[in-house]
C-alpha cells in the first residue's frame, strides 16, 4: 500500500492547523421534527416495546423505534444504518447512552414498513442486526467496556459475555414483564469505565492473584515511587532484589494486604497480575441511578467470583437469569430489583436467588464497611 | 479461508443477540475483496488479526495487549490512547492497534451523510472498527497505526470540522441524555449546556492539567438517563422549584383506564386495574399526594421530585416552570478509595446561556482542585481527604440543611478560632488564680 497523504505536512505540523473546534453542534443533526418542537413536547407513549411517540404543543408526533446493537461496529454496519435512515427516516438516526439505535420517523405510516424493515436484516450466521426493543418495564443493552479486544487492563471480556448474556435475557430485551427497568451493565475491571457501580445487575472483572514482579525490568520501567504511592492498601515497599548476580532496585509486595485492584499496574508495566486462574467475574446487584421513589443506590456484591468461562460465560448468565426470574416472579410493580431487595431483607435475597452467602460478601473495606453491618435485631429466619 | 481458525469467536456468532463477531467477519471479508481497489493505509488484515488475536485471549483467558504507550497529535496531551499487541509477530495487522475518540454531537444525534463521511474516513485510515460509542460518550475509532494519526486529526479537522475528544488527565468529553429534543422531563437545554461548557473548556479538554480525569455530565431530569449521579465530577441535574401541572380530566382518564400507565411501559404482563392510591400516592417517597373527591391533590412544597407519579400518569402531571438544575459533585467509580456517589452542592440554579454562574462554580472548583488534589486524586476523594466544609468553603456556598443526609451524629467539629468569643489564646496564670494546681 503506498502512503497517501491528507494533507498534513509532518515537517510543518502546525501549518494550516485546525485544533479546539470541539464536536460537531448538536442543532447540525437534529431531524426537522425535533428541531421544530424542541422543548414543547407534551407526552410519550409506547405503542410496544421498543416502538414509542412523543407528541408536542404543535400536535406534531414523532414515532422512534429502538434497536440493539453491539457496542462493537464496524463501518459495513453502520453504512447499513444509514441506508436505512435514509429509506425511512429521511436521513437521521440517533444512539442512545446504553449503545441503543433509534430510528425516527414523523408518521405512524411509516412505522410498520420501518419495524420490518429492521427485523429482516440478519447476519449471515442468523443473528439480528436491529432487533426492535429495550425500553421500559424489561432489560435493554448492556452498557460496557473493552475486554480483551482492546484493553491492557481486563480481568475478562466484554463483547463475548455481553452477547452470551443478552441472548440469554433476549425475551425481556422484546417483552415489558418485569415490575421496573432493569439495567445490566458490565467493567471488564474495576477501573470501571462503564461504571457499573450503580446497576440493577452489574457483571465485573476482577483479578484475585497479586503481580508478578518483572524484577529485571521494573527500574527500567517505572517509577518506583509512583508504583508504591499507587497502592491504596500500601502493601508495596521499595526492595533491592538479586537478579543474575546483580543487585537491582524493585519493589516488594505484602500479598495479604493485595486486593487485586490493579492500580499499580496501571502505574507501572512490570507488576502485570492477569492470570487465566485468578481473573474471573463479580456479580453485583441493586444499585440503581434514578431518583424515582428511593434515592439513588451501588450495586452490592452478590457473588464473589465466577472463572472465566469463554465463549459463552455459561455459569454467569444462568446467575444473571435466575436473579431476573426471582425479581420477575416476586416483585412488586415499579420495584426496582435493589428496592424488592431491601423490601424483603437481604438475608431472603440470598434464600430466593439459592446464591451461598460466603466471608466475601461481608465489607472489609475501611470505614464505610461497619455501614453495612447489621446493627438491629431486626431481621429474618 | 479466514487467516485464523476461531473456533471459539464463531460460538459468538448464534443465537438472536445482534453478534459482533458475524459483524467483524464481514468487514474482514469485505476488506479482503475491496483490497485490489482500495489503497488501505493500515494493513488489510487488521479485522482478520484482531480476531485471531482475541481468539488467543479466549484461549489463555487474559488479554494480549501491552501496557498503554504514548502516542498523540501535535499539541494535545488526549483523545488517542495508545495500543500495542504482546504478539506482534503472530498478528502484524494489530501491532499497532491505537484508539481515537472522537467527540460526539450532543444526543448522538447523526446525519447519515456525516457518518458516512466517518466511515469513508475510518475504512481507508484505520480498521473500519468502532465504538458506537465508548463509555464517556465519544465515536471510538479502535485501531490505527502511529502514522495515521496525524492524517487522520487533519481529515477530521479540515474535512469534517470535527475534533478529538478527551482522554487522561483532562476534562473528559461531557456527555448528555437526550433532554428537550425529544423528552417532556427535561427541565433545561442539556444539549446546549454541554456544548457550551465543552466548547468553552476545549482547552482543559484537549491539554492535560488536572490531577486526574474530571468528567461532566447532563441530565435533564432526576430520572438520570446518563447516570450523571453515579459517574461524573459534576453532575447537572435537571429539576424544578415551583408546583407540578395537574390536568385532573387526565388524571380521571388513568383511573378510568382510557389511559395506560406508565405510558404503557407494563404492557407484557396483567397488572390489574390501575390503581392510583397504590400505585401512585403511597408510592410516593414523601406522602405529599392525596385524593380530595375526583381532584388529585399535591403539597408541592413538600413534594422532592422524585419523578414517580410523572412517571406512572405523563399524561397528567408535568414538571413545573420555575426550571434550572441541582449540581452534584465527586461521582466516581472504585478506584481507588471506593465508589462514590455525586454529593448535593448546589440544590438550585438557573440553567440559562451563557451559564456564567454555573461555570463561575466551576472553575472555583477546579482551582481548588489543581491546587490541593493529589496525582490521580478525583475530585471526591479530594472532598473526602478535605472535608465537604472546605468544598462549601472554596465555592462560596452557604451551608444547607439539603447538603446533608442528615447532621453528624458526633460532636467533634473543627471549630474554628474566629468562631469562639476570645479566640484561643488564655493566660494559665491568670486561670490559676481560681483553680489551684
Amino acid at each position: 500500500m503506498a502512503f497517501i497523504s491528507s494533507g498534513y505536512d509532518p515537517k510543518e505540523p502546525m501549518k494550516d492547523r485546525i485544533t479546539d473546534i470541539g464536536p460537531r453542534k448538536y442543532d447540525e443533526f437534529y431531524p426537522p421534527i425535533i428541531a421544530k418542537n424542541k422543548g414543547k413536547w407534551l407526552y410519550h407513549e409506547y405503542v410496544k416495546p421498543g416502538v414509542f411517540y412523543h407528541v408536542a404543543e404543535s400536535g406534531d408526533k414523532v414515532y422512534t423505534v429502538r434497536v440493539g446493537g453491539a457496542r462493537i461496529m464496524t463501518t459495513l454496519l453502520i453504512r447499513e444504518i444509514c441506508e436505512i435512515a435514509d429509506k425511512h427516516c429521511g436521513g437521521y438516526v440517533r444512539w442512545t447512552t446504553r449503545n441503543n439505535i433509534e430510528f425516527m420517523v414523523d408518521d405512524e405510516k411509516k412505522v410498520e414498513p420501518l419495524i420490518r424493515d429492521l427485523e429482516s436484516r440478519k447476519f449471515k450466521a442468523g443473528s439480528y442486526k436491529f432487533p426492535v426493543g429495550g425500553t421500559g418495564a424489561g432489560i435493554t443493552n448492556i452498557v460496557h467496556t473493552q475486554g480483551w479486544i482492546h484493553c491492557h487492563t481486563p480481568a475478562t471480556d466484554a463483547s463475548g459475555p455481553v452477547k452470551a448474556t443478552m441472548d440469554v435475557l433476549f425475551e425481556d430485551f422484546k417483552n415489558n414483564r418485569l415490575p421496573a427497568k432493569l439495567r445490566v451493565s458490565l467493567a471488564c475491571c474495576l477501573n470501571m469505565c462503564g461504571a457499573v457501580h450503580c446497576s440493577d445487575i452489574a457483571i465485573l472483572g476482577y483479578h484475585r492473584k497479586p503481580p508478578m514482579i518483572d524484577h529485571e525490568y521494573l527500574d527500567k520501567m517505572c517509577e518506583i515511587p509512583l508504583a508504591i504511592a499507587a497502592c491504596p492498601t500500601a502493601a508495596i515497599k521499595p526492595a533491592k532484589v538479586e537478579v543474575g548476580g546483580q543487585k537491582v532496585n524493585s519493589v516488594a509486595i505484602n500479598y495479604e494486604r493485595c486486593m487485586f485492584c490493579g492500580n499499580c499496574y496501571t502505574m507501572c508495566p512490570a507488576l502485570p497480575l492477569s492470570d487465566k486462574e485468578g481473573d474471573g467475574i463479580v456479580i453485583m446487584a441493586g444499585g440503581k441511578v434514578s431518583n424515582r421513589i428511593s434515592p439513588p443506590k451501588f450495586s452490592k456484591v452478590v457473588v464473589a467470583f465466577i472463572p472465566n468461562e469463554p465463549p459463552r460465560w455459561p455459569q454467569t448468565t444462568a446467575v444473571i437469569k435466575k436473579i431476573v426470574e426471582v425479581y420477575a416472579a416476586n416483585a412488586r410493580k415499579y420495584e426496582r430489583l435493589g428496592e424488592w431487595a431491601e423490601r424483603i431483607g437481604w438475608e431472603r435475597f440470598f434464600e430466593k436467588c439459592e446464591l451461598p452467602f460466603t466471608h466475601h460478601l461481608i465489607d472489609d473495606f475501611r470505614d464505610p464497611a461497619y455501614y453495612t453491618w447489621r446493627q438491629t435485631t431486626q431481621f429474618k429466619f | 479461508m479466514a487467516k485464523h481458525p476461531t473456533p471459539l469467536l464463531d460460538q459468538l456468532e448464534s443465537g438472536p443477540w445482534p453478534s459482533f463477531v458475524s459483524d467483524l467477519k464481514a468487514l474482514a471479508e469485505h476488506r479482503a475483496q475491496t483490497a485490489s481497489k482500495i489503497e488501505y493505509q493500515i494493513p488489510v488484515e487488521v479485522v482478520e488479526d484482531i480476531m485471531g488475536l482475541l481468539e488467543l485471549s479466549y484461549k489463555d483467558g487474559t488479554t494480549h495487549w501491552k501496557h498503554g504507550g504514548i502516542v498523540g497529535v501535535f499539541g494535545y496531551g488526549g483523545g488517542v490512547i495508545g495500543r500495542y499487541c504482546d504478539q506482534p509477530e503472530k498478528f502484524p495487522g494489530v501491532a499497532h492497534f491505537h484508539t481515537m475518540r472522537v467527540a460526539q454531537p450532543g444526543g448522538k444525534f447523526y446525519k447519515t451523510e456525516y457518518l458516512r463521511q466517518l466511515c469513508d474516513l475510518w475504512d481507508f485510515r484505520g480498521s473500519g472498527i468502532t465504538n458506537m460509542h465508548g463509555s464517556t460518550g465519544d465515536i471510538i475509532f479502535l485501531g490505527t497505526t502511529t502514522p495515521q494519526l496525524e492524517e487522520i486529526f487533519y481529515e477530521l479537522t479540515h474535512k469534517l470540522n470535527q475534533d478529538l475528544g478527551g482522554s487522561g488527565s483532562n476534562l473528559r468529553t461531557p456527555s448528555d441524555c437526550i433532554g428537550q429534543a425529544r423528552c417532556e422531563w427535561a427541565c433545561y437545554d442539556t444539549q446546549d449546556l454541554c456544548y457550551q461548557l465543552t466548547m468553552d473548556y476545549q482547552d482543559e479538554l484537549h491539554r492535560p492539567a488536572f490531577p486526574y480525569k474530571m468528567k461532566f455530565k447532563f441530565d435533564g431530569c432526576p430520572n438520570g438517563c446518563v447516570a450523571s449521579i453515579a459517574r461524573a465530577d459534576f453532575s447537572f441535574i435537571g429539576t424544578w422549584r415551583d408546583d407540578i401541572k395537574i390536568d385532573q380530566e387526565a388524571v380521571q382518564a388513568y383511573i378510568g383506564g382510557e389511559l395506560k400507565p406508565n405510558a404503557g411501559e407494563h404492557s407484557g404482563r396483567d397488572w390489574g386495574k390501575f390503581d392510583i392510591q397504590k400505585e401512585v400516592i403511597r408510592l410516593c417517597p414523601t406522602q405529599c399526594m392525596w385524593m380530595e373527591g375526583k381532584k388529585l391533590m399535591i403539597d408541592n412544597k413538600e413534594c422532592n421530585r422524585c419523578m414517580h407519579c410523572l412517571n406512572v400518569m405523563p399524561r397528567a402531571l408535568r414538571i413545573g416552570d420555575d426550571r434550572g438544575l441541582s449540581i452534584l459533585v465527586g461521582a466516581k467509580a472504585p478506584i481507588l478509595d471506593g465508589a462514590q456517589m455525586g454529593s448535593l452542592l448546589v440544590p438550585f440554579i438557573k440553567a440559562e446561556p451563557p451559564y456564567e454562574e454555573i461555570k463561575e462554580i466551576i472553575e472555583k472548583i477546579w482551582d481548588w482542585w489543581m491546587e490541593e488534589g493529589k496525582n490521580r486524586e478525583r475530585l471526591g476523594e479530594l472532598i473526602k481527604r478535605q472535608g465537604f466544609q472546605k468544598l462549601l468553603e472554596v465555592s462560596g456556598i452557604q451551608p444547607d440543611p439539603r447538603h446533608v443526609k442528615e447532621p453528624r451524629s458526633n460532636p467533634y467539629i473543627f471549630w474554628k478560632e474566629e468562631e469562639v468569643e476570645g479566640g484561643w489564646t488564655r493566660d494559665i496564670n491568670e486561670f490559676r488564680k481560681h483553680h489551684l494546681r
